[in-house]
Formats: C-alpha cells, sequence, structure tokens
C-alpha cells in the first residue's frame, strides 16, 4: 500500500519561550486507507500534530508529505483539498446559514461551479442521512447532527484524509454513535484515510493502529488489541477503560484469576459463561 | 425573553411579498422611506397607506404584529409629536405661553409626523417579516456591489454580517448559560438600583466575550482548514432571481412616486 502521509521528524513549538515544545521530532507514515487512532491526555500535542497535516500549524523543523506533495507555502491550499478535518466544537465550525450553506461553503472555497456545487452538496448531505434538515438553521440541531453536517461539508469536497479532532468529544452518546457510524460507512465507500484524535475508546477501537502521544512524543504505536491489554496504563495514556477491562480489574480485586489479553464485550461474556460452566 | 430579542423575528410563508426578491424588497424599503418626505397633505399621507396596508395585506401576516412594531418606539414618536405640536408657530394659534404655542399647523405636523414614523416602522417591519435574515444580507451584498469599485470589501462584508447572524441564537444560549450559572452563584439580575444592576451585567460580559473570541478563533481555524482565503475565486451557493414579480414591485414603487409629486401641494 501507499504511503499517503509522512512525518518526518517534525518538532514544533508554541512560542520562543516554552521551555517544553509541543511536539518533539515526531516521525511516523500513515497508509492510504488506514483508520488511525491518536490518543493521549490534554495536552501531549495531538490536535498539534493533526494541524501539522493540512498545514494550520507549520511546524518548525521537519518534513511532512502529503499525497506525495512536501507541504509548502505554495502547495499548502492543493493539501488542504486533500485533508479534511472535524473538530471538536460543533457550533464553532459552522458558518453556513443552514445545513445547505454550511456544507456549500467549502466548495465555494473552491470555486465549484454552482451547477456541480448544488449536486455534490446534495448528494453529501444525503451520505450524512441530513437530507431531511437541508434548510434547517445550526440552532434548531442536535450536537451530533451539527457534526454530521461539518462531515457532510468535508465529504462533499471529495478528500482523500479526514482528521476528526476530538470531533465526538462534546456529543452526548448517541450523537458519538452517529458520527462514528457516519464515519465508518463513508470510509468504507470512498476509501478515505482516517485520523481520529479521541479519549473515546469506541472510536479508538475502530482505529487499524493506535497512536499513543505523551509530551509532544510518540511513546506506543499497535493495533488496537495491543494498547487496550495494557489495562490499567490506558487511562494514563488518556483513555478511558473500556466496560469489559473494567469489569476484569474489578473481578481481580476480587481474587478471582482473569485473562491477561484484551478481550471485547463479546469475548468477556463467552469467558464469563464458560468459566462458570466449567465449574 | 431572549426570543423577542431576536431582530429579523422573520416569519416563513409562502405570501407574494415572501416570495419578492430580498432585493426588490431591501430597495423598496429604502425607497419608500426616501419618498414618504414627498409627503406634505392629507392625501398624500392616505395614498402611502393604502400602500403599505395593501403590501401587508399581501404579505398574510397579521396587522398586530405590525402594531407590535410600533409599540417599543411609541415614547419616542410621542416625544418627537409633543415637540412638534408645542413649539410650531403659525397662523392660527390656539394657545400662546411664552415659547409654547400650539397652532393648527402644529397640530397638523404634529399628526403627520406621527404617520411618517408609523408608515416607516410598517414597511421596515414587513421587510423583516417575510425575509429570511440570510437573504438580506444576500441583498445587502448585491446591492453594495458598485463599492467594489472604491475597493470596499464587499464580499467581506456579507460573509462578516451572515456569520455574526448566525451566531445570533450561538450566542443568546451562552449567555442563559452563563446567567444560569451566575444565578446559581447568588447574582441577582435585575435587582437593586441601576447601578447595582449595571453592576450585575460585569460577570455576564466578560465571560461571554471571553468565550466570544474563543469562538472566533476556532471559527477561522475552521474555515481555514475548509479552503477559505478570502473573497477571490469564490463561487456562490446561494443565487438571486429577480423575476417579473419583482418588476412589477419596481413599477407599483415607481407608480406611488408618481402620484406623491402629483398629489403634494
Amino acid at each position: 500500500m501507499d504511503k499517503i502521509i509522512t512525518l518526518k521528524n517534525i518538532s514544533y513549538q508554541y512560542h520562543d519561550t516554552d521551555d517544553r515544545p509541543a511536539l518533539k521530532n515526531v516521525s511516523l507514515s500513515i497508509e492510504d486507507g488506514e483508520w488511525i487512532a491518536i490518543i493521549g491526555h490534554n495536552g501531549s500535542g495531538k490536535s498539534t500534530l493533526a494541524k501539522t497535516i493540512n498545514g494550520l500549524v507549520a511546524p518548525s523543523q521537519g518534513e511532512v508529505t502529503v499525497g506525495g506533495l512536501i507541504l509548502s507555502e505554495e502547495n499548502i491550499w492543493n493539501i488542504r483539498e486533500m485533508v479534511g478535518m472535524v473538530f471538536q466544537n460543533p457550533d464553532n465550525q459552522f458558518v453556513g446559514s443552514t445545513v445547505q450553506d454550511d456544507v456549500a461553503f467549502g466548495l465555494e472555497n473552491q470555486g465549484v461551479p454552482r451547477a456541480d456545487m448544488i449536486e455534490r452538496v446534495k448528494s453529501a448531505i444525503t451520505r450524512v442521512k441530513m437530507q431531511d434538515f437541508m434548510e434547517k438553521e445550526p440552532a434548531r440541531l442536535s450536537g451530533g447532527q451539527k457534526q454530521r453536517v461539518a462531515i457532510a461539508g468535508v465529504v462533499a469536497l471529495r478528500p482523500q484524509i479526514i482528521i476528526l479532532d476530538e470531533a465526538t468529544s462534546m456529543l452526548d452518546p448517541q450523537g458519538r454513535q452517529e458520527v462514528l457510524a457516519t464515519v465508518k460507512e463513508i470510509k468504507e465507500k470512498a476509501n478515505l484515510t482516517v485520523i481520529s484524535i479521541t479519549h473515546d475508546i469506541d472510536e479508538a477501537a475502530n482505529a487499524n493502529r493506535i497512536l499513543v502521544m505523551k509530551n509532544g512524543e510518540l511513546v506506543q504505536e499497535g493495533t488496537p488489541e495491543e494498547i487496550f491489554s495494557y489495562g490499567d496504563q490506558l487511562v494514563e495514556m488518556g483513555l478511558d477503560l473500556p466496560f469489559a477491562e473494567k469489569l476484569k480489574s474489578d473481578l481481580r480485586d476480587r481474587g478471582i484469576a482473569v485473562p491477561a489479553d484484551y478481550l471485547t464485550e463479546e469475548g468477556m461474556v463467552e469467558w464469563l459463561w464458560t468459566l462458570l460452566s466449567k465449574k | 425573553m431572549m426570543d423577542k430579542l431576536i431582530f429579523g423575528r422573520y416569519i416563513p410563508g409562502d405570501s407574494w411579498i415572501h416570495k419578492l426578491d430580498p432585493r426588490a424588497k431591501l430597495l423598496g424599503t429604502v425607497i419608500f422611506i426616501g419618498i414618504i418626505f414627498l409627503a406634505n397633505n392629507w392625501l398624500t399621507y392616505l395614498l402611502l397607506l393604502a400602500f403599505a396596508l395593501t403590501a401587508i395585506r399581501l404579505s398574510t401576516i397579521k396587522l398586530s404584529f405590525f402594531i407590535n412594531g410600533v409599540k417599543p418606539l411609541i415614547w419616542l414618536i410621542l416625544f418627537t409629536v409633543v415637540l412638534q405640536v408645542l413649539f410650531t408657530g403659525g397662523s392660527t394659534v390656539y394657545f400662546d405661553w411664552g415659547p409654547i404655542i400650539v397652532s393648527q399647523e402644529g397640530l397638523l405636523n404634529g399628526v403627520f409626523i406621527f404617520c411618517r414614523f408609523v408608515l416607516i416602522i410598517f414597511m421596515s417591519t414587513l421587510l423583516t417579516l417575510t425575509t429570511m435574515p440570510l437573504s438580506l444580507t444576500d441583498a445587502i451584498e448585491y446591492l453594495l456591489r458598485p463599492l467594489k469599485v472604491v475597493k470596499v470589501p464587499v464580499y467581506e462584508i456579507a460573509l462578516m454580517l451572515s456569520i455574526a447572524l448566525r451566531f445570533v441564537p450561538t450566542l443568546m444560549d451562552e449567555t442563559e448559560k452563563i446567567m444560569n450559572a451566575q444565578r446559581a452563584r447568588g447574582v441577582d439580575f435585575g435587582e437593586g438600583n441601576i447601578f447595582q444592576q449595571m453592576k450585575s451585567i460585569v460577570p455576564i460580559l466578560i465571560p461571554l466575550f471571553v468565550s466570544s473570541f474563543n469562538r472566533a478563533e476556532e471559527l477561522a481555524t475552521a474555515m481555514e482548514a475548509r479552503g477559505y482565503k478570502g473573497g477571490e475565486g469564490r463561487t456562490k451557493y446561494r443565487k438571486l432571481d429577480w423575476v417579473s414579480r419583482d418588476t412589477i414591485a419596481m413599477l407599483g414603487y415607481a407608480a406611488l412616486t408618481v402620484g406623491l409629486v402629483v398629489l403634494r401641494k
């Protein structure tokens, strides 16, 4: 598979006077069609890392390559066309006055002819199942719906990469489900590369690979199974423990021998009922 | 309480007036406010009133909405009218006491000024009740276009207007939340004398101010991520269509102007 994103020795500092850089010598590569989750505590540099990919943050050192282009002043807008980004606060990224105006915003920026635009806006909105809300104002939408509109805004631009910068963190569980389901479906259909920055275990579980950031450095990397098997350390890494893991550690506290490797919720059920029937 | 403050107060509908191009409506309202100063006798005011009432009728919006529009300004209007009545001299004087003179001309002028205010409020209320704020910004952008020649950033002004309008409900919600948070900490809004009341606004304004700046920054980042690089080279999703209906409305205004010129003294 082709590498779609390569970061080479990226360092970044918000202010010259900061003694601790936001990013310290980070290198990574992401393959076309991968789903990557980046986890880590607040201030670990994960959002900054995501922002270097589309040039919202210019690294003080290192090289960013996206889709074969080395990020520079000249091609920054080409790269932004390839990378769609959904941010944390649903309200603060809603530019248009209605759903369709907001989805059209990015297309307007690219100077897409109006006839094309109408069609692309409509199909993007249908993709995220918001077609009944075309004329609605943001004030009348739920957080999850607003985030789906933001995704539609990204989808309409037909990017190759979509970055979710804690896009589900301000949503209720239902909104979170809605958004994740939407991203999953779109990723499959359009063969997108997804980078999600998250604290949410379910969101991270969707990934092919999880990267763990700490103090501006990349400290761990692995499949969800590998990372989740760290158990109690997951909280230190900036994730909430999955339900099955919480149960496991409670059982361990009561003196019950539990398997050391990571269990999905189904695996947990399987293990539980076989445990009892064996006796 | 907050709902009343939302300006625009657009009432969705499907009437002839609703369907008019926002440019026609905006231009029409401006023309109306201009030509109202042509009126200087009963006949001309009657003509304007008939015109306004016909327009209101066509909008199928209840007259009470328009009368409500006058209410917040009624003291200002009455004050102006009273000044006009008390200090206008004339040939037929009813009452004369030092600088205060009540004359026939003054009374008549007072009534005319009252009519003028009410008519202007009626027509501008008609504009805001039947036009989405968003369409209105589109119209403003279009009508300001000639100013591009003198380097006025018309496009940016329109975008600013539409973003401002879009954030009105968001900031209202936020104000409500902050007020509740302050109430929970024992702040009493609307209590005490005027200074105490003003002081209690400060703990609302400061967090609101701070969060608005945060919002602005995040919005700017989001806009940049979505490829916004200024008005150059952008296409437009919204399109305004000028149809025969709009030309008819403009002709209506032309006829009104001619009527006023003919009927005025």
